[in-house]
């Protein structure tokens, strides 16, 4: 019954000739494609190589996971005043991670040695910056034109005289030398993300200016920026700029090293937004010219909109290498999280054999968490943007 | 299967004393060194209905991109509309104003709804008010027989209302001169007619139109003259029953020989 549908096949007389006079039903799958079993079979286990990548894997993270775990959780020290409670002792073999020590030196990762009695205000720039970065990521939040203007407008100079004081308003000023840890990587990070994006679009558009001074001097400070390592540009903005530049014009250390890494951070930028550019088709920019949108027009409501969707993925991972190169800032002397860290693991106080290791542990969940939620926010755009486009 | 147009000829009378739309003179141009317009004449009125065809790459788009300056000419004088375009960026955008232009790969902005696509550049380019614009929009969608589709995506329509989309889009600009360059050569055979059918509708109303296009029903029965175009020059050009029945040029007979088989 279930091949009936060939009944008719010869009717009409002719060789080859076939009418169809029966539906074909929708069958089920068969189950060997479908189920968990089915699944396994299809992801796993497809192909021998599939089936003995599959196996070392398992092996690797049995050897990996497990002894991870007994360190960060199991072997762990919670409690504890200074040293001893991490020390190894008859009451305590095996030592993990000292978290009594993370957990001492929490209030200084976070704030380096911000003056106690102000660190409210960072808790405040913290919230402040997580809203809006939650505003204007979230793809249905109300009033996303708000949003933008909030996180590039309103958020950077609340957070300059939230951060910095101001007499006028009765905040004390804190200098930045007292800034540290997480606060500072944030500032580093946020700065160098919400700058390099603009930025990075002025440069890739005046690089394929037609006007040919424009796209030389964009094109020479692309490939010249590109062409030094970020350690360079840091050391040259904190060591080499005061030698040229008299003490009253240099700004303070921390800011030098935000404009270097800020125009780092464009440059790559620039080439990845080129990229997106180069992916629009050119019958774009010729229906919007034959509608008469002028050259901001055409760009921002039809070539850019269009560039930076293809190129969210890689707008991701500068941002995920930006996030990371931000430690390097300690090398020229600023106290990111990175740095606190390793002033505190040196102190005395807390000195064990284990205290290092704790100390790489929270930098790495630190880092490793915020870059994977970057990753998780762009996969989710990409996704949405791919059903909006009907492809 | 398209509409006879059956006042055509009294159109083409009164057409005399109608404005000139378009005026070509003398137009050259080379893309470096070949040379692509070999000295262009044609006077369009307002209102008439020409249709171009000649080989492919006998420069029927460079010659229609010209019109709204997409292509610069080298040589010679066009005049759009009563601006004559040259290198004043003002000019441009006050052609550009003036023509609406529909493409062979239709060219919908992707990221845009089909509504947004209608109404952005009279919102921006014409500076209506947004709501204007998209009654405006609505009621040219639903000319073009797609008004239930306002608010999808263009990548979610099929190839036939993509380029109704396209024109739509162009008239919300309430344009004087329509230039469609090959509007049906990248559709399907069974969408070619319902986009035709929606340009015939526009001839009806009398809109000046320039349409590349080997559509030779269209041609005889809606053009007022068709222009015959072979390496970069105007060979011949003839209304359509002189074209189609009694060609004079050898070019002319040879390629409608091919065309009609
Ligand atoms: N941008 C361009 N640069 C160089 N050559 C071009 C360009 N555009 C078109 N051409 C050439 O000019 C000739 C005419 O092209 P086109 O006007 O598109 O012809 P048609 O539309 O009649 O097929 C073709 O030989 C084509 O290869
Ligand atoms: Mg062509």
């Amino acid at each position: 019954m279930s091949h009936s549908t060939v009944s008719g096949g010869a009717r009409g007389g002719g060789i080859g000739a076939f009418v169809r006079d029966e539906r074909a039903p929708a069958l089920p799958a068969p189950a060997a494609t479908i189920g968990g079993f089915g699944w396994l079979r299809a992801n796993l286990f497809s192909t021998p190589f599939n089936a003995l990548l599959t196996l070392a894997t398992v092996a690797l993270a049995l050897l990996i996971i497990p002894p991870l775990v007994r360190f960060l959780i199991i072997d762990a020290v919670w409690e504890g005043a200074d040293r001893d409670a991490c020390l190894v002792s008859e009451a305590r073999p095996v030592v993990g991670a000292c978290w009594a020590f993370a957990r001492d030196r929490l209030a200084y990762f976070v704030y380096g040695s911000f003056p106690i009695p102000e660190r409210w205000r960072v808790d405040v720039f913290f919230v402040f910056l997580a809203l809006s970065i939650i505003w204007i990521l979230r793809i249905d939040a109300p009033r996303r034109d708000l949003a933008a203007w909030n996180f590039f407008v309103v958020l950077p100079s609340v957070s300059i005289v939230l951060l910095s004081g101001a007499k006028l308003i009765g905040l004390a000023p804190v200098d930045t030398t007292l800034w540290g840890g997480v606060l500072v990587t944030i500032v580093v990070a946020s700065v160098g993300i919400v700058v390099s994006l603009p930025l990075g679009v002025l440069l890739a558009l005046g690089r394929r200016s037609t006007m040919p001074a424009v796209r030389l001097v964009c094109t020479l400070f692309i490939e010249i920026v590109r062409g030094v390592p970020l350690i360079t540009v840091l050391f040259m903005a904190s060591v080499m700029l005061p030698l040229f530049v008299p003490p009253v014009w240099t700004p303070d250390k921390l800011i030098r090293a935000l404009v270097g890494i800020a125009l780092f951070a464009s440059a790559y930028m620039a080439e990845v937004v080129r990229a997106g550019l180069q992916a629009v088709a050119r019958g774009q920019y010729e229906a919007a010219a034959a509608v008469g949108l002028g050259y901001w027009q055409l760009m921002r409501f039809i070539v850019l909109p269009q560039a930076l969707r293809v190129t969210i993925p890689n707008i991701v991972n500068s941002y995920i290498a930006l996030f990371k190169d931000t430690t390097l800032v300690f090398i020229v002397g600023i106290f990111d999280l990175l740095k606190t860290i390793e002033v505190a693991r040196a102190d005395p106080q807390w000195a064990t054999p284990v205290t290092s290791t704790t100390g790489y542990a929270i930098a790495a969940i630190f880092y490793l968490t915020f870059c994977y939620m970057m990753t998780r926010y762009a996969m989710r755009v990409e996704r949405r943007l791919g059903v909006g486009l009907g492809r | 299967m398209i509409k006879d147009v059956s006042n055509a000829p009294a159109l083409r009378e009164e057409s005399e004393q109608r404005p000139v739309a378009v005026e070509l003179i003398g137009v050259n141009k080379w893309f470096g060194k070949f040379h692509v317009l070999r000295d262009v004449n044609l006077c369009v009125t307002s209102g008439e209905r020409i249709v171009i065809c000649g080989p492919s790459g006998s420069g029927k788009s460079t010659l229609i991109r010209c019109i709204n300056a997409l292509e610069e000419h080298e040589q010679g004088r066009v005049i759009v509309a009563g601006v004559e375009l040259s290198q004043d960026l003002k000019r441009i955008d006050e052609v550009r104003r003036e023509t609406g232009m529909v493409f062979q790969q239709f060219n919908l902005f992707p990221h845009l709804t089909i509504l947004e696509n209608c109404t952005l550049a009279p919102i921006w380019v014409r500076r209506r008010p947004a709501r204007e614009a998209e009654d405006l929009a609505r009621q040219i969608l639903a000319k073009v027989k797609i008004p239930e589709q306002a608010d999808k995506y263009p990548g979610q329509l099929s190839g036939g209302q993509q380029q109704r989309v396209a024109i739509a889009r162009a008239l919300c600009m309430q344009p004087k001169i329509m230039l469609f360059d090959e509007p049906t050569s990248a559709l399907d055979p069974e969408m070619v007619k319902e986009v035709l059918d929606t340009m015939v509708e526009l001839a009806m109303e009398g809109m000046t139109m320039l349409v590349v296009t080997h559509e030779m029903g269209f041609a005889r029965q809606v053009a007022d003259r068709v222009v015959f175009m072979d390496e970069g020059q105007i060979v011949e050009m003839a209304a359509p029953d002189r074209f189609f029945d009694n060609p004079q040029h050898e070019r002319t007979k040879q390629f409608l020989g091919q065309i009609l088989r």
